[in-house]
């Protein structure tokens, strides 16, 4: 291991040591209340009834847990249905991604047609501009796509098309691919293989991490994004778990809307359990060398 | 006469150039459906966005109105109560959701043990769809009453208890909070992962001259850092002007006495509450030309020394 700030030396000798395992402590200690005590604070706050949670002093443990809250969380809001709108429409996002982003990106890296840094900087600008700003002709534009006079609004190609557009993607994707040697694609043309061939066969096979990390990138965005999908699919039946917990936290008990919360948390949490390697890794290589 | 000229020409093409035509055909064949995607949803209402604030549709007519948007836009009241919240916001994050990232991945760096614990957890809350997370700081911690989790600790430690969201001078801080404790993993884990690549040799070098840890850190960390730092503020200070959710969630939008409203949630109360679709595009366009400006400022002010 490289040396840090504090010298190895100095953490293992006396007093340092000392300081060093008291630290360490208070830090672990601390972190586990600021991180996980607030979601411990919403799973079983949302086990208590209405009078206990009202309670002077609040009580660190549920003392008449109460399981019914989740219960109806799941059926007054129809969670079952809002979760599967949000796997839909976040597994729709992963397919367009994948399909769209990597074939630009392998023609960006590989292929280099005419005009292809021209495109790549166009999409590179977009990164330059707030979410914000463009919500509003964006919305106008899918209540009314141009040339085709089509309205995508409660349709799920209003989540995946503009998933697409995704510069970050592209440019994570084309500079994995950049980093392919070139020889390997001169030994493949040589073979006679087209360039779809090469990129299914060879390209993609090669490029598994970096394809996961999209993928799981695509999956969270759509999990986390609240304003897109509270436009677009305003219909009860389209709608995403965030933007249905929204809807009708306004006429539902505190209680059962943070059970919902919980609910809807669950997933993306279980993800990043299993993938944080990937993720984290994929986070830092895109925003480092970038 | 023009007809024939294609014919003419692709005779004329000798077969290397025409397998480069092909090629290239190919290349664009690939990014066709991603520069289509582009180009329905950034590129169009990028330009869109700037000929709509520029223009006026009542009951299905449009007509070019000149600059009159943005004068009722800006002769609105709550557009300067917005700017201010947001710049405030901006700011309090800034120092809040800036110094306090870099301090953590610091420390997280000497540690040699449960790092990957310590990652995690930072990065967990990050992962919580934002909804879900303001739910819990509006019912459970932000409580007005004694019953909440922020009060229930302040009464332990004999503080005196707030009443968050429906004070509205408790109201940014409290949003900041909830913001920065959802936000900060990927601040950390980007400067953890900047802190690794700094030599050890700087350290050493900067011990054997007798500098102490702040030394160290002053000298050596900051200035090997320096370029994410700098990264990061502008990126943390670009979404934070965005601020939306938020205020929608914890303080149902304006907050008391609009002690919350934003400049992102007028653009969402112009658009899709008042009917003034013109109205919210000029009010985007001079979100982007604020931005613009401060990020050029930003670029001239960090690059200069």
């Amino acid at each position: 291991m490289t040396r840090t700030l504090i010298s190895h030396a100095q953490l293992r000798r006396g007093r340092g040591r000392v300081i060093y395992w008291t630290l360490l402590t208070v830090v672990v200690v601390g972190f586990t209340l600021v991180f996980l005590g607030p979601l411990y604070w919403m799973v079983t706050g949302a086990l208590k009834s209405g009078q206990e949670i009202a309670q002077t002093p609040p009580t660190l443990f549920p003392q008449d847990p109460q399981p019914q809250n989740y219960v109806d969380a799941w059926t007054q809001l129809d969670l079952a249905k809002l979760l599967f709108n949000t796997f839909y429409y976040a597994a729709g996002a992963v397919l367009f991604q994948l399909v769209f982003d990597t074939a630009a990106a392998y023609a960006l890296s590989k292929l280099r047609p005419a005009f292809g840094n021209v495109i790549l900087g166009a999409m590179l600008a977009t990164l330059m501009i707030p979410a914000m700003v463009l919500i509003v002709p964006q919305y106008q534009t899918v209540i009314d796509l141009p040339v085709l006079n089509l309205s995508l609004i409660d349709s799920p190609f209003a989540i995946w098309l503009p998933m697409v557009a995704n510069a970050f993607n592209i440019f994570l994707l084309k500079r994995f691919f950049d980093s392919i040697p070139e020889e390997i694609m001169a030994a493949a043309f040589v073979d006679g293989a087209t360039p779809l061939r090469t990129l299914w066969s060879i390209i993609l096979p090669m490029s598994r991490p970096i394809l996961g990390v999209v993928s799981i990138f695509a999956v969270t965005a759509v999990w986390k994004d609240f304003l897109w999908p509270l436009l677009v699919m305003p219909h009860p039946e389209t709608r995403t778990i965030s933007v249905g917990i929204y809807a009708f936290a306004a006429g539902t008990p505190q209680n059962v809307v943070v059970a919902a919360s919980v609910i809807a948390a669950l997933p993306t949490v279980v993800i990043f359990l299993i993938f944080q390697r990937n993720i984290m890794s994929g986070l830092t290589a895109g925003s480092l060398k970038g | 006469m023009t007809a024939p000229a294609p014919v003419k020409a692709e005779a004329g093409v000798s077969p290397k150039s025409r397998r480069k035509i092909r090629d290239n055909l190919t290349g664009h064949a690939f990014l066709i459906g991603a520069v289509l995607c582009f180009a329905l949803f950034m590129w169009y209402p990028m330009i869109r966005g700037l000929v709509m604030s520029f223009q006026r549709t009542r009951r299905g007519v449009t007509t070019w109105v000149g600059w009159d948007n943005y004068l009722r836009i800006i002769d609105d009241p709550s557009f300067w109560v917005a700017w201010k919240n947001t710049f405030y916001f901006t700011g309090l994050a800034l120092i809040v959701g800036f110094a306090v990232p870099f301090f953590v991945a610091i420390v997280l760096n000497e540690f040699r043990h449960a790092k990957g614990y310590l990652r995690v957890l930072v990065y967990l809350p990050v992962m919580l769809p934002p909804a879900s997370a303001l739910f819990l700081f509006k019912y459970y911690a932000y409580d007005p009453s004694e019953a909440g989790l922020f009060n229930a600790i302040l009464t332990f430690l004999h503080l005196p208890t707030s009443e968050w969201m429906q004070s509205p001078t408790m109201t940014m801080p409290a949003m900041v909070l909830a913001s920065t404790w959802m936000n900060m993993g990927g601040a950390v884990l980007i400067y953890l992962a900047s802190l690794q690549n700094i030599s050890g040799d700087l350290y050493e070098a900067a011990e054997l001259d007798g500098a102490g840890i702040w030394k160290r850190i002053w000298h050596v960390t900051i200035p090997q850092t320096r370029l994410i730092l700098a990264l990061l503020a502008m990126m943390q200070i670009v979404a934070t002007m965005q601020l939306f959710i938020e205020p929608l969630i914890l303080a149902n939008g304006a907050g008391t006495q609009d002690s919350a409203t934003s400049v992102a949630y007028l653009i969402y109360q112009h658009g899709f509450f008042q009917n003034d679709l013109n109205g919210a595009a000029a009010l985007g366009v001079i979100m982007l030309v604020v931005l613009a400006a401060f990020s050029a400022v930003y670029l001239r002010l960090s690059t200069k020394d």
